[in-house]
């Protein structure tokens, strides 16, 4: 298929060419002239730019908030995208946004358009919420004026059992969004193309036969690239659309991970196989990144403060690679080869992640230590498997975050620890790393922070209460 | 009397529906003239301080979609974009005094176009290095400014005969104000070498001449409107003048209408915050803990230019007793030059500040001599015998001290505190803190000349209402405020009032909307000329029903003489009819005040605006990370004209002001380049920060005792303050790990800053 479609005020959108590192934001505010929707930061990290983007999923309409800030126009092919304009029918106004009036929670204004769609997902995706839900669902949205008391108030009372036009036009929606054909999309030519190849077959395929090409998951960080550092991305290979490419499968031994699984996608079941991961992944990022961005892209970018690699490797996960045809199995600490260097080949993919099942003898623990709670890049992120004989340490993996060039295990340490009763645990000092300073945490803090973070591990392994401020 | 029919009333912001729907127009939003050009500012990617050497553009005039390159040459009039002091160049000619400083600008036919083409400029600076610290400037002893102090004859002596004395130092961190909507400009050419400029700012009368000057025309040549901003908090006071003016200096070179837009990262690096400030000080006590004297120098880093720092620092002195009597004192700041973008205005305007300083030396007093912080301060609160402050301004409205015992019984403060010490003796690792901490702040302009205001009302022949006045509408709700007092005025509904844009050519000379007083004055000037309307409406109808036109009422749409009655509109089109104008300008200005800097003595305050809370938080003394559980607030905002929007004030106050003293931390290198540029790494607070438990109350008032709108008092700033007391709680959490020993906690309190005071008491 030759052109971008996509599902915009109950019409289909096509568009046989557009540059590939188009922002939807752009799209929206400068080609639509819809200028309800703002930009606050143009970075993915203040929701000014929220928008809704609708999906058919099982035979039912599934909207999700998104960044449009760092979203590529390409890679809303085959959804529906609504946008703040879009909620009120002529006079009468959504019950997100009455709410939002009753309740006084706009004063500027600016940060409106995005808390409202934010809000409007949530009612869609929940039938009853709770104010937790609410904060969950606006943390990445900065709102300067109001203290958000309002705001949330706004959204526990609009999102319960929330009834909107929307429900009653789901049906159409689906037609028409199933009318757009699942074939592989690419618009352009051989030096400017966006592509989305429809199965991970043909995605690995692409990848191979283009390795100069940039392939994009959520573009979470990609995105960024292009608003603030102006890297033009002139060949594109999308990897949203590749079915069996973000599949998520319990195996016997390991919960297997598709690169292309969003965080939202894998977070539960890396809930269930260690809450602490689950506890993580809810401050990563925020709903519109966790939406976007994708467990893979995370390993792929081999960034040494993403906060999924050190929890992975501590769990002993299986990196699995494709080129071509062709799979390639690493531990995945082997993979985080330098700063900015990964083992990965020319044409490679980051294509699975294999992770290891507790053991009914294994504990684990992880802390992400970060300014603020919510939407914050990790100063130290400190995760470990413990493996436990009574009260001995009969194992351990120990990885962190924001301590090296790499997300790295404490070898050092963990060779101490061994066969060490927790007591003997207690005055075991962390001797692996030397951590940089920068605006998040000068050396000394990550080194403290890190010793730190074992210290309450044990700690936590011998009973102790009242451990974590986010209890 | 009447009862009130619009004002108190807590009815929704004028742009509410607007702002939900996604309708409300921002600058950025305004459809674009055909032929409108985007202007983008380019600066030196390396250096702080030093001459440059060469500026190489051609790239950037050779890049796609480039129209014109502008740099200092270019400017026809005065390259000056400051408030006070000419020392603010719209592009920097000859040396650069902080890294970012504006050298040039790309014109070109998109935004991105400009943007790029920004980057591609080859700028040589010959780098010194810079001042970036107040210790930096310290040490180069670099005052930008004069030092100035309030000082008392007997404040050595006292302090060296008092029973106890304590000294300390304290770092207090700036503020990013991270308005969501950017600074933006839209210029639009006008005949005769005029200028139409769109601009987001509190001030646009300044923006107006500023764009005059630059352009070498006459002050009425050029027009400044703006609708609304997407918040400013005191960063669009001074500083949106120079994206004003690069904006009208592309369109008026051009010919063609010219947008600058700045992205976020660069508006950061390119506009100034609050002000960083370290204090150190020693306060000396007699036996029953009352304070004697207290001595502090309070040194700012002001950046490379005056802006408003002047003005700013005078406020942190007003305000470094917050609400406590020094009988001696004596108060000094410094004012110091450092190689950073120049400090400007951030709500509370320096007065956070001077404020925090108070309160932690309440706090550090307290933990030393292991007495309760609520009765060391209720102690040293004015009081009507000690009621001077050290400006010589008399304290007569004494509510503080009431709303402080109020707040103490709503929010359970002393059983709390006994719980807080059951938990901690219990729970190693998390510690418990509570701290109730007053607010007083001075409302008005410390500079006198500054406290006035214009209005424009209309009154059509439909009975239909045009409001128009110089404050401008930043989410505040001051539009809103100003309306229901036009309608209460005319005893029509709020909704015949049709609120428009601030414009210079409505009203002129106006004041920035600042300092908390846009409703105060606003409001009274706008009631001036409404009631100037009425009178001569009354006087119509007087004439119709043969009364006396005192005897005319105006209530809900009627107008009543008598047993008679017509409607308000009827009542417009007579008036029309019979010649007679439904049009007037109105003006106020504030009376009673005055304020002498050379002696240090006066009356700067028309009054003062009064609150308290009481904060408890949870402190992981591992790892530093802390969490608000419960903030208590009670703020007297006098007779409020809206008590909706006065809590949106004091909720939003108080996270901001939180965000402040916890999260908000700006980090520049040695180098002098900010490093927390971007919403990535500067962390305002966000939803699931604001404590579940969030009891906002206002203070039962009797009215304002001054001689305000309606008796209101204005809550734009005050209510920053009030999560000083989160900062307290801190203090208080970390020293239940050594009772007697004062952690040394810097502001923000970030995990970071709090493990060093953990660590500071040598414990573990
Ligand atoms: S504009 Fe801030 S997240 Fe998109
Ligand atoms: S209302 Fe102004 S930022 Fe939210």
């Amino acid at each position: 298929m030759m052109a971008l479609e996509f599902l915009r005020r109950g019409k289909i959108v096509r568009m046989e060419s557009f540059a590939p590192d188009t922002m939807l934001l752009d799209y929206l505010r400068l080609t639509e002239k819809s200028r309800g929707t703002k930009e606050g930061c143009n970075e993915g990290d203040c929701g000014a730019c929220t928008v809704v983007l609708g999906e058919v999923q099982n035979g039912a309409m599934n909207y999700q908030a998104v960044n449009a800030c760092i979203l590529l126009l390409g890679q809303i092919h085959g959804k529906e995208i609504i946008t703040v304009e879009d909620l009120a029918e002529g006079e009468k106004l959504h019950p997100v946004q009455q709410a939002m009036v009753d309740l006084h929670a706009s004063q500027c204004g600016f940060c409106t358009p995005g808390f409202v769609m934010s809000l409007f997902a949530l009612g869609h995706g929940k039938k009853s919420v709770t104010r937790a839900d609410v904060t969950t669902a606006i943390a990445g949205n900065l709102c300067r004026c109001t203290g958000y008391k309002p705001i949330i108030d706004a959204g526990v009372k609009a999102c319960q059992n929330l009834r909107d036009r929307f429900a009653g036009d789901a049906e159409q929606s689906i037609a028409l969004l199933n009318g757009i054909s699942s074939e592989t999309m690419l618009v352009g030519d051989e030096q400017n193309f966006f592509v989305a190849p429809s199965s991970a077959e043909s995605l690995a395929e692409r990848a191979a036969q283009h390795p100069q090409a940039r392939v994009v998951s959520g573009a979470t960080d990609v995105g960024l690239w292009i608003t603030k550092q102006f890297k033009a991305q002139k060949q594109i290979i999308f990897t949203g659309r590749a079915r069996g490419f973000a599949e998520i499968a319990w195996h016997e031994a390991a919960l297997h991970i598709g690169a292309g699984a969003t965080y939202t996608a894998a977070q539960d079941g890396l809930t269930k196989l260690a809450p602490d991961i689950g506890a993580v992944m809810h401050r990563l990022g925020c709903v519109q990144v966790r939406n976007s961005g994708t467990i893979g892209g995370n390993i792929a970018n081999g960034s040494p403060i993403g906060d999924m690699p050190p929890m992975l490797i501590a769990l002993g996960s299986i990196l699995v690679l494709r080129n071509g045809e062709t799979e390639r199995k690493m531990p995945l600490e082997s993979f985080f080869i330098d700063y900015g260097k990964q083992d990965r080949k020319s044409g490679e993919l980051v294509w699975r992640i294999e992770v290891p099942l507790l053991k009914q003898n294994q504990v684990f623990k992880a802390y992400k230590i970060t300014k603020r709670f919510d939407q914050d890049i990790s100063a130290v992120l400190g995760a470990f498997l413990f493996t436990m004989d009574k009260d001995r340490i009969a194992d351990v993996r120990i990885a962190y975050g924001g301590m090296a060039a790499t997300p790295k295990r404490a070898t050092k340490t963990e060779t101490i620890l061994r066969g060490k009763t927790l007591q003997e645990a207690m005055s075991i000092t962390l001797n692996d790393y030397a951590p940089i300073a920068d605006m998040r945490a000068s050396a000394e803090y990550r080194r403290e922070i890190a010793a730190a973070l074992l210290k309450k591990a044990v700690m936590e392994l011998q009973g102790a209460q009242n451990t974590r401020v986010l209890a | 009397m009447k009862p009130l029919a619009h004002v108190g009333k807590a009815l929704a912001h004028d742009s509410a529906a607007l702002h939900v729907s996604g309708a409300a127009v921002y600058i950025d939003d305004i459809a674009e003239i055909e032929g409108t050009l985007h202007v983008a500012p380019g600066f030196a990617k390396e250096g702080a301080k030093g001459k440059i050497l060469s500026i190489n553009l051609a790239a950037a005039q050779a890049a796609e979609g480039v129209v014109a390159v502008l740099t200092a040459q270019d400017i026809p009039g005065k390259n000056d974009c400051s408030p006070v002091a000419g020392d603010d160049p719209i592009f920097a000619n000859g040396k650069i005094e902080f890294h970012g400083q504006v050298i040039f600008a790309v014109v070109a036919k998109t935004r991105d176009a400009a943007r790029r083409a920004a980057r591609l400029a080859v700028i040589e600076i010959e780098k010194q290095k810079p001042d970036v610290t107040v210790a930096d400037a310290l040490a180069s002893n670099g005052d930008l400014l004069p030092p100035y102090a309030f000082t008392s004859k007997g404040v050595v002596a006292a302090l060296k005969n008092s029973t106890h004395r304590h000294a300390g130092q304290l770092k207090i961190g700036g503020q990013e104000q991270f308005y969501l909507e950017g600074q933006v400009a839209y210029a639009i050419p006008q005949e005769k070498g005029g200028m139409f400029v769109h601009s987001s700012t509190q001030h646009p009368t300044e923006i107006q001449h500023c764009v005059a000057a630059m352009l070498g025309i006459d002050d009425a040549q050029v027009i400044c409107q703006c609708r609304r901003m997407g918040g400013a908090f005191g960063g669009k006071e001074s500083q949106a003048a120079q994206w004003a003016a690069i904006a009208a200096l592309a369109a008026h070179i051009t010919g063609h209408p010219v947008k600058c837009r700045l992205d976020r990262d660069d508006d950061m690096m390119l506009t100034g915050k609050r002000h960083d400030f370290e204090a150190t000080y020693e306060v000396g006590l007699d036996k029953s803990l009352r304070i004697a004297a207290v001595d502090v120098l309070l040194a700012a880093r002001c950046g490379y230019s005056a802006d408003l720092s002047a003005a700013i620092c005078d406020r942190t002195m007003f305000h470094a007793d917050n609400a406590y009597f020094y009988p001696q004192y004596k108060i000094a700041t410094r004012r110091l030059k450092t190689n950073t973008i120049s400090n400007t205005a951030f709500r509370g305007f320096g007065g956070p500040q001077g404020m925090v300083f108070a309160e932690a030396m309440m706090e550090s007093i307290a933990i030393q001599h292991g007495c309760d912080a609520l009765e060391l301060r209720k102690k040293n609160l004015y009081t009507k015998q000690r009621n001077t402050t050290p400006y010589g301004q008399k304290i007569d409205e004494h509510l503080v001290g009431k709303i402080m015992a109020t707040l103490e019984k709503t929010s359970s403060y002393q059983k709390r505190r006994k719980d807080n010490a059951k938990f901690n003796a219990k729970s190693s690792i998390l510690k418990k803190g509570l701290a109730l901490t007053p607010v007083k702040f001075g409302i008005s302009f410390t500079n006198t000349m500054m406290n006035q205001a214009g209005a424009l009302v209309h009154v059509y022949g439909d009975g239909s209402v045009h409001l128009n006045h110089g404050g401008t509408e930043m989410g505040q709700g001051l539009y809103q405020k100003v309306a229901q007092v036009v309608a209460e005025v005319f005893g029509i509904g709020v909704d015949k009032i049709t609120i428009t844009a601030t414009r210079t050519d409505k009203v002129p000379n106006t004041s920035p909307t600042a300092a908390s007083s846009g409703s105060d004055l606003n409001g009274m000037a706008a009631r001036n000329a409404a009631m100037a309307i009425k009178a001569r409406m009354a006087e119509v109808a007087g004439r119709q029903h043969g009364v006396h036109p005192s005897k005319v009422t105006f209530w809900d749409g009627q107008v009543s003489a008598k047993t008679k009655s017509s409607s308000f509109a009827a009542l417009a089109t007579a008036c029309k009819g019979a010649r007679v104008s439904l049009s007037a300008t109105g003006y106020y200005s504030t009376p009673a005040i005055h304020w002498d800097r050379a002696t240090g003595r006066g009356h700067p305050f028309f009054y003062f605006a009064y609150g308290a809370s009481c904060s408890e938080v949870l402190v992981d003394t591992l790892t530093g990370e802390m969490k608000v559980s419960r903030v208590d607030i009670l703020h007297d905002v006098g007779h409020s004209l809206n008590p909706a929007i006065d809590i949106g004030q004091i909720e939003g106050g108080f996270v901001q002001g939180m965000g402040w003293v916890t999260t908000e931390e700006l980090v520049f290198d040695a180098e002098g380049r900010l490093r927390t540029h971007a919403p990535s790494t500067y962390k305002i607070p966000c939803a699931s920060d604001v404590p579940e438990d969030f009891r906002v109350a206002l203070y039962e008032s009797k009215g304002n005792k001054a001689d305000t709108i309606y008796r209101s008092k204005a809550v734009g700033e005050p209510p920053l303050m009030l999560p000083i007391s989160v900062w307290c709680a801190v203090m208080n959490a970390i020293a239940s790990l050594k009772p007697g020993t004062v952690p040394k906690l810097d502001a923000p309190a970030t995990p970071e800053a709090i493990m060093r005071a953990v660590k500071s008491l040598g414990v573990k």
